[in-house]
């Protein structure tokens, strides 16, 4: 127990100084555009563009599904129906509009660095790009950290516009709410804030992510099994961290 | 001029590497030899750099790579062209653009001109017609010498092969240890041989050194090597079916 419990520390420790060095070592490549400008584009496609349906996907289902149960808990005589809009947009706006997207893109794009760097690094391709003389850290990393920050807040954007959407929708349909009644209550409830918070919080999010999951992939070891870990660990420890900054950045800034 | 100085590495406290030290001259072709697991390849890397020795120098063109920033290891590391013993080939790109990228990301030249060297580096590896292929589509034949034409498209100073011969039939052998003599005579580029393979050793090497459990055990030149009586090396030449000596 003690020898588990030692090691399990043991590769924290490491893991959180190998994350630290590498993010040192991309803050410094920063600097160097031309050697990851090009990159840079092809990594804001892949992280935006290509993440927008399952990211669409999952914000309107939410947006509906709140709004259904939300329905459902207020059924009052004493309660305006508007006040279902009041509750379902300021909990998109917050919450659900920044973390479940999160959580879902942890997976898809978390899975997809560890597992390209990873691929790279067994197959000696991070070595040819050093042996060559290039920034390997600013060619692969800074890259794909760059477009996530940069993209996490549009997507955050998108999914905001298109949960609310879901939500009216879902309230004309199957909770008796016309579409003006639920944009009455949001409006009631709104507060200039919570979009801000909501785009610092995808920033947030996206910086987590493809840092974490690029350390993940970087320092891959061991073959194809090295990379099905480092994949499963990039996945997961994405989701770790964005629910505990989740809840930081309320403590923070709420 | 490359100069390996008292080179010691350690891996997990097992030595892979012994106060290695040894010369490699500029326009020469030097074979490192031995056994899989003898640390050829460990020392390969520290000459390139991507690896640190416990101990000891790597001097390239009196640059101790091992105590100078990484700006400037990157600098020296514009000298070389590596030739990894997988390919190392960036499987997003297809054969042209992995040949072109080093000129892409290093020269200023127009993409015509970026057009005609890799047509001439996919030319000398006998591939003039494969650029458009991507790599999954190429055989593990093809994705090396792929490889080997993105080594010499920056013409470097140095060049390093690691196991450049091994998985391609005869012919395409006899190809890539054409090309490294050829480099090595006319361009006199210097070239640095990773390999168990005596046939190749004996046709493209000026010297050769022979890595035996972490120590260099013997240095000499091709004809030395003929008249060597050391019995390690001969169990080792011997055990790669091959006869030496005139």
């Amino acid at each position: 127990m003690f020898t588990f419990l030692n090691n399990t520390v043991q590769h924290a420790v490491i893991d959180i100084g190998r994350y630290c060095l590498l993010m040192w070592q991309a803050i410094k490549a920063v600097t160097e555009i031309r050697t990851y400008y090009q990159n840079l584009f092809t990594q804001m496609v892949k992280i935006g563009i290509d993440s927008l349906p399952i990211v669409l996907l999952t914000a309107a289902f939410t947006g509906a599904v709140t709004t259904v149960q939300s329905a459902y808990q207020l059924v009052s005589p004493f309660i305006p129906r508007s006040v279902i809009g009041g509750v379902v947009s300021p909990s998109i706006i917050l919450e659900l509009g920044a973390v479940l997207p999160a959580l879902v893109l942890a997976g898809r794009i978390g899975a997809r660095i560890a597992a390209e760097l990873g691929t790279m690094r067994v197959t000696e391709q991070v070595d040819a790009l050093e042996a060559m003389g290039l920034n390997s850290v600013g060619f692969l990393v800074v890259p794909r950290v760059l477009a996530g920050v940069s993209m996490f807040p549009l997507l955050y954007i998108a999914a905001v516009i298109i949960g609310i959407g879901g939500a009216m929708v879902a309230g004309e349909t199957s909770a008796d709410l016309p579409a003006q009644e639920f944009l009455k209550g949001a409006r009631q409830f709104f507060n200039a804030f919570d979009p801000v918070f909501g785009i610092i919080k995808a920033c947030v999010f996206g910086f987590l992510i493809t840092s974490i999951s690029c350390s993940k992939g970087y320092y891959t070891s061991g073959g194809a099994e090295g990379v099905g870990n480092s994949t499963t660990q990039a996945a997961v420890t994405s989701c770790i961290f964005v629910l505990l900054f989740d809840y930081l950045l309320a403590e923070l800034l709420l | 001029m490359i100069v390996v100085e008292n080179l010691t590495k350690r891996f997990d406290g097992k030595t892979v590497l012994n106060n290695v030290s040894l010369e490699i001259y500029e326009g020469e072709t030097l074979a490192i030899i031995g056994r899989s697991g003898s640390g050829k390849s460990v020392l390969m890397k520290h000459i390139i750099g991507l690896m640190k020795p416990d101990e000891g120098h790597v001097w390239i063109d009196d640059v101790d790579i091992n105590h100078v920033s990484y700006k400037t290891l990157r600098t020296v590391r514009q000298k070389f062209g590596v030739l990894f013993q997988g390919g190392a080939l960036f499987d997003s790109m297809n054969a042209f653009d992995n040949v072109a990228f080093p000129l892409r990301m290093f020269t200023r030249m127009k993409e015509n001109e970026i057009y005609e060297r890799v047509m001439e580096c996919l030319s000398v590896v006998s591939l003039p017609e494969a650029g458009k292929k991507r790599i999954s589509e190429l055989s593990g034949g093809m994705q090396k010498r792929v490889a080997c034409a993105r080594a010499i498209a920056l013409k470097p100073k140095y060049v390093f092969y690691d196991e450049p011969n091994s998985g391609l039939d005869p012919l395409t052998s006899g190809t890539i240890n054409d090309l490294i003599a050829t480099l090595s005579k006319k361009e006199r580029v210097t070239g640095i041989v990773v390999t168990h393979d005596m046939h190749s050793v004996l046709k493209i090497a000026d010297r050769a050194a022979f890595i035996h459990k972490g120590n260099l055990h013997w240095l000499g030149t091709v004809e030395d090597l003929h008249r060597s009586t050391d019995a390690v090396l001969l169990e080792f030449v011997k055990a790669s079916e091959y006869k030496i000596g005139y």
